[in-house]
């Protein structure tokens, strides 16, 4: 009995406590700072600082949708797949075709919407089947190579859509008409704008589907075991490859639904436009725990929040420091906590 | 007979054999670029020839990609660690040489065997030393970015050394005003920083032919190092952990000081780089250092082949000449021939996007391939054939 309590007592050896309290330290300094900084603003000019979150959130869920493209290709075959980020880009200059040259549509109307709604079939589609290509012609090759090389394989890769995108759109930023009415919904002093709503509309329903596909369905039952060990999955039946694509194309699709919605939302496209939201989207992956996608979704809109807060407070970086707050929350989380938020803790297999 | 005994041939070896081979190469193109091209009697059509397809400024800037891509080969050949971020150190060496070595902090006035007149305002230390400087600020930048992230496995290590990749430009880039200081001149950069001196004679932005040189003789130190850093000790526990770092740690390697050395000597490497660079363009500016170069530094070691100091060094001349002047030479020529007007420079995304995926996906090794990372890299190929049934090859 008395071996019985000192085993539960056990919290694991003394260089895990260590981390544990430093981690733990790490956090309540970062909460209580953050706490501090929103109190500030908040006590300065507390209308502003729910109008800018408001903004953050709308583009966290931006972030939450390419974020998730990441994660589930992390989750199953152990890549960052650099190339998500320009294919995110690749799909709002495909929306901003889709809608504006082929369709030819510039105003709100039904017309309009009908328009929009089919773009976002037609976008899902377009981001599924490129990131199924980029799979099948690059990754799948190298399943078995050192990391080193897939690695590499896919910051290759995120050149050649950047360089499609380049050709495509112009090396310049161009500007686009929306189909999304364009009022403003006041709820007391805040201002909120119909895509933010229109994004919540789209984006909420998405996410919750994701989710369904995951945890409900067969394929994604497939996944998940695929995630866990790429072997065993096979020897019960599982077609491994077929698996993998399908998690690519889950994965394209979002980045997809993602581009029209920026694109819808913000009304610009530029050609390195990937690069940067690609790697605030990864961040927020490995700052709720990379491989769970609730992690990324709540990681997605506290960068979001984070950024917009920073972008648009009185007392903050600002702007031009914006690319610098987050990938210091990344280093950070890296250091103190490489699990993320709500990732599992592992440990190095051998 | 035992073999055991037998000491392997490239240990024993005398490598200094490359010295001959260098010295000829770096006394020719010298020879071309300070005499061959102001001599009077050179016929016009090579004149031309040589000043459309490989100008002097052409060939100083390869040597400089040398530099670094040398010092970025230390990190990712040697030590198998991915950095995305190298250009943070080129941008802290070309600072060094901008604080250094030029007007920028007008309000002090400190000499030391600097090439400038007495009276000038500034700092204004000699070259030389600011070359160390600019090392050794790099290295020590590079342990600091190291030291906290060389726990983590190495994708995120990747990721990190990208985040600082980021954020170290965008401090520069922002520099005009960092918490009330000027730090960096922002985005009007530092220009003018001072002329090499080399004894008889400082050297100004436009003497290229010394300047090619300088460069070469600091391309051959870091072939020297990497060689030589190469066959001993920390070199082998660089490879040793590149193979597998499991095994290396439970020989004996110390993972985390092996690998941030790597992390060290690569930077060093990237602020001789950053320091020569600041001196061929005669100036620093922020906007030049972006995650692109990063990835031209990355697809010269891919190309050239990871871990072969000879290798890297082709693919350095390639890629940097093919996206400096290459192919806008040659995109020129096409035009003119065809009546076209395409823009070929925009093609440079292609180029290092394809070079990046197609080396992996066919030759891992590089063109001039380092036999040991060679079969490291299709390892798996070989489990993969013999799973599959497939006969070995």
């Amino acid at each position: 009995m008395a071996k019985s309590a000192e085993m539960q007592k056990f919290k694991g050896t003394p260089g895990q406590i260590r981390r544990q309290r430093i981690e733990r330290t790490g956090a309540i300094v970062i909460s209580l700072v953050l706490a501090a900084w929103i109190l500030v603003n908040l006590l300065k000019s507390p209308q502003q600082v729910a109008q800018v979150a408001v903004l953050g959130l709308r583009n966290g869920l931006l972030y939450a949708l390419i974020a998730l493209g990441y994660t589930l290709v992390y989750g199953i075959i152990e890549l960052i797949n650099f190339a998500h980020g320009d294919l995110f880009m690749l799909s709002a200059i495909f929306s901003s075709y889709f809608i504006t040259v082929w369709f030819k549509q510039d105003e709100s109307n039904p017309a309009g919407w009908l328009t929009f709604i089919s773009a976002l079939f037609a976008v899902m589609a377009f981001g599924a089947v490129i990131n199924v290509l980029i799979e099948r012609l690059a990754y799948r090759r190298l399943r078995n190579a050192p990391r080193l090389a897939p690695l590499i394989t896919a910051v290759g890769m995120s050149f050649l859509l950047n360089f499609i995108g380049l050709k495509w759109n112009g090396s310049t930023p161009r500007q686009w008409p929306s189909v999304i009415p364009n009022n403003d919904i006041y709820i007391g002093e805040v201002r909120i704008n119909m895509t933010t709503i229109l994004l919540l509309l789209v984006g909420v329903p998405l996410l919750l589907a994701l989710n369904f596909i995951v945890t409900n369905t067969k394929s994604g039952k497939a996944m998940r075991a695929t995630a866990q060990d790429k072997q065993a999955a096979a020897l019960m039946g599982i077609n491994v490859n077929k698996t993998i694509a399908f998690t690519f194309a889950i994965g394209g699709a979002m980045a997809g639904a993602a581009g029209l919605l920026y694109q819808q939302s913000i009304g610009t496209t530029n050609y390195n436009l990937g690069f940067q939201l690609g790697l605030i989207a990864f961040t927020s992956a490995v700052l709720g725990g990379i491989g769970n996608l609730w992690g990324a979704v709540v990681g997605a809109l506290l960068i979001g929040l984070v950024q917009g807060l920073n972008d648009g407070l009185p007392i903050a970086f600002g702007q031009q420091w914006s690319q610098t707050v987050v990938f210091a929350i990344l280093i950070t989380i890296l250091v103190f906590k490489p699990a993320g938020l709500l990732g599992k803790v592992t440990t190095e297999k051998v | 007979m035992s073999t055991a005994l037998v000491k392997p041939q490239n240990v024993t070896r005398s490598n200094r054999k490359w010295i001959i081979g260098y010295s000829i190469a770096g006394a020719f193109l010298y020879f071309v670029y300070q005499f061959l091209l102001n001599w009077e009697g050179l016929p016009l059509g090579i004149y031309d020839a040589i000043n459309r397809w490989m100008p002097p400024a052409a060939v100083n800037e390869s040597l400089v990609y040398v530099i670094m891509a040398l010092g970025l080969n230390i990190v990712v050949g040697y030590a198998g660690l991915l950095d995305l971020g190298y250009v943070a150190f080129w941008a802290i060496g070309g600072y060094c040489a901008g604080w250094f070595m030029s007007e920028f902090f007008y309000f002090l006035k400190i000499h030391f065997f600097g090439a400038v007149p007495a009276e000038a305002p500034g700092i204004h230390i000699n070259f030389w030393l600011v070359l160390i400087i600019g090392g050794f600020v790099c290295a020590f930048f590079g342990a600091l970015i190291g030291a906290p992230t060389l726990r983590l496995k190495s994708d995120y290590l990747a990721l990190v050394t990208l985040g600082f990749g980021e954020i170290i430009p965008q401090i520069f880039f922002n520099g005009e005003n960092f918490f009330g200081f000027n730090i960096s001149n922002g985005t009007k950069g530092i220009v003018q920083v001072d002329p090499i001196p080399v004894g008889f004679k400082d050297l100004g932005p436009f003497d290229f032919g010394w300047k090619l040189l300088i460069f070469l003789f600091l391309a051959a130190v870091m072939v020297f190092i990497s060689l030589r850093l190469r066959r001993g000790r920390l070199g082998r526990a660089w490879l040793a952990i590149r193979e597998d770092e499991l095994a290396a740690s439970m020989m004996g390697v110390p993972l985390m000081r092996t690998k941030l050395l790597s992390y060290a000597v690569g930077a060093f490497a990237g602020g001789l780089g950053g320091v020569a660079f600041a001196t061929h363009v005669n100036g620093v500016y922020a906007e030049r250092f972006n995650f692109a170069i990063s990835i031209f530094l990355l697809a010269m070691v891919v190309l050239g082949g990871m871990g072969n100091v000879w290798g890297v060094i082709l693919g350095a001349f390639v890629l940097s000449w093919v996206n400096g002047n290459g192919l806008s030479a040659f995109g020129a020529l096409y035009n003119e021939r065809f009546g076209t007007e395409i823009d070929f420079a925009s093609f440079t995304f292609l180029l290092f996007g394809l070079v990046l995926i197609l080396m992996m996906l066919f030759r891992r090794e590089g063109l001039l391939p380092e036999s040991r990372l060679k079969l490291v890299l299709h390892e798996g190929d070989i489990d993969e054939r013999e799973a599959s049934g497939k006969k070995a090859r």
